[in-house]
């Protein structure tokens, strides 16, 4: 119904988030451009293969450490409170380890790498890339023929492609060993039983859902943190907001993405 | 030769350049004198392909660069070396190594080789001592002398030096006039300086193009500037005056 508005003098539509809106479509079309030129650039193996190996130690390898020791606490917590709830004498304490070993394949531990890794290396990704632009490293780049996107970005979203199933990997297996000792440490449940309740529970479709996960999270993080850092502006102030950025929005599309994934796939 | 048909420029609603027509002969120090935020660089940035212009034309050696393919472009800035304001060293290698990056990234040069011109390089701008030092252990002017070297590893035809005496002392300043002059007739290239200081435009300038507001508002030389009666032009070159005399 229209009644009672003047459809010949219309007032100009003002939105309530204008500014916001044209910022969000413009990052969108920025995020989009960046990927269209990686895709571009992705026969010139030659530009970016030596950055890629670097990459792949930067992002993957020397990540290991702290994928490790959030992997293991979040297997221990789990398997601490899963013993707490499931403690009857009604039910098996095998069911403990059933409970989590799934947990870790299917969720925790690649939630748990991702969140970290949107923190370690997403930031580290926009810092390093926003501090080339702002300081024209990456117009030194252009300017003597070189393509930056091939150079820079390529190599740290494949690094991140490539490396986020092994992390994922090292995780599974941490987290659930680090379940197995604390259910051992507390005296809930002996390793026998949790390894038998994760071999009763284990479904081999369970890791293929985990790995695709951790593929498209790998992609989000390094893909979400290039864009922050090849479009920073304004000093060192812009390269901080980039670095925020790219880690704040890398978490919230790991939790979107997490949704989603379930959703499709399970 | 470097040529620039009504260049026109802008970012958002601002028009940077307007109309920007020039002609830079090769063999010669150009200078493209004007103060701060009067569209130097961003000039500088349409001519080597960094920006797209919103229209006119720009032909180097005759091509026009604005119908090239982003592929065809960088082949194209192979031929150019530049020196940006702040020197732009790739601050996680060394100096050497920022020498090395061009014949190494584009040039594919065989490692014995590539030495011999790094080394050839740091020694035209007299710093091969500092080969193994990060740009971090290098003075503002030694940063400056490391970015010429790495600018002229790919033996360009055109140097472009942005603000090559920005935030250096006057004898440093004179240090970097004198190698950009001496690099220029000893290796034959046509460099194009950007730049608001009068002393090293005096010092160094064939051919001058005073840019204000967005549009090349005199050109000339060293002897028709000594000569000139712009007021614009005059009010600049005094009040250069002022603050070289000032420090």
């Amino acid at each position: 119904m229209t009644a009672g508005v003047d459809t010949r003098h219309p007032t100009p539509l003002t939105f309530p988030f204008k500014r916001q809106i044209e910022d969000f479509f413009e990052e969108v079309g920025r995020f989009g451009l960046l990927l269209y030129q990686s895709f571009r650039s992705i026969g010139e193996v030659r530009t970016y293969w030596e950055n890629l190996l670097i990459q792949m130690v930067r992002i993957g390898v020397e990540s290991i450490p702290i994928v490790a020791l959030a992997a293991a606490f979040s297997g221990a917590v789990t398997t601490v409170q899963s013993a707490h709830q499931l403690i009857s004498p009604l039910i098996p304490r095998s069911v403990i380890g059933g409970v989590v070993v799934p947990s870790m394949i299917l969720e925790l531990a690649i939630v748990t790498t991702a969140l970290v890794l949107a923190g370690r290396v997403g930031a580290r990704i926009a810092a390093e890339i926003g501090t080339m632009r702002v300081t024209e490293q990456i117009d030194a780049l252009e300017a003597m023929g070189l393509n930056a996107v091939a150079y820079l970005v390529v190599p740290r979203v494949l690094a991140g492609i490539l490396m986020f199933p092994v992390l994922y990997a090292v995780a599974c297996f941490v987290g659930i060993g680090g379940g197995i000792i604390a259910g051992e440490l507390s005296d809930s449940i002996p390793a026998r039983e949790f390894i038998e309740g994760g071999r009763l529970y284990f479904k081999a479709s369970d890791v293929t859902f985990g790995l695709i996960k951790s593929l498209v999270f790998g992609f989000t993080i390094t893909a979400i943190s290039c864009t922050k850092g090849f479009f920073a502006s304004g000093g060192a102030e812009g390269v901080g907001r980039a670095t925020t950025q790219a880690a704040v929005q890398s978490c919230v599309f790991i939790l979107l993405g997490d949704y989603l994934l379930a959703t499709l796939l399970l | 030769m470097i040529e620039v048909k009504n260049l026109y420029k802008g970012f958002d609603d601002k028009t940077v350049l307007h109309d920007v027509s020039l002609v830079i002969e090769d063999a010669q120090t150009f200078v493209v004198l004007g103060q701060s935020g009067s569209g130097k660089t961003v000039l500088m940035k349409n001519i080597i392909g960094l920006l797209k212009p919103d229209s006119g034309e720009i032909f180097i050696d005759g091509v026009d660069t604005c119908t090239l393919s982003y592929r065809e472009s960088r082949k194209l800035r192979e031929n150019f070396g530049v020196l940006f304001q702040g020197g732009a060293l790739f601050d996680s290698m060394s100096a050497y190594d920022n020498v090395a990056f061009p014949l190494h990234m584009i040039k594919r040069m065989p490692q014995k080789q590539c030495h011999e011109r790094v080394m050839e390089c740091l020694e035209l701008v007299h710093l091969p001592d500092a080969a193994a030092k990060m740009p971090s252990e290098l003075s503002g002017g030694m940063q400056k002398r490391v970015a010429l070297a790495r600018a002229i590893a790919l033996e360009p035809k055109y140097i472009f030096y942005d603000e090559p005496t920005s935030g250096l002392d006057p004898k440093t300043s004179n240090t970097i006039n004198d190698l950009i002059k001496d690099l220029d007739l000893r290796l034959g290239v046509t460099g194009i300086v950007i730049t608001h200081d009068m002393h090293s435009c005096l010092a160094i300038a064939d051919g001058i193009a005073f840019i204000h507001e967005g549009r090349i508002h005199w050109t000339g030389d060293v002897d028709d500037l000594h000569a000139a009666t712009d007021k614009i032009l005059l009010e600049f070159v005094k009040a250069s005056e002022y603050q070289i005399g000032h420090h």
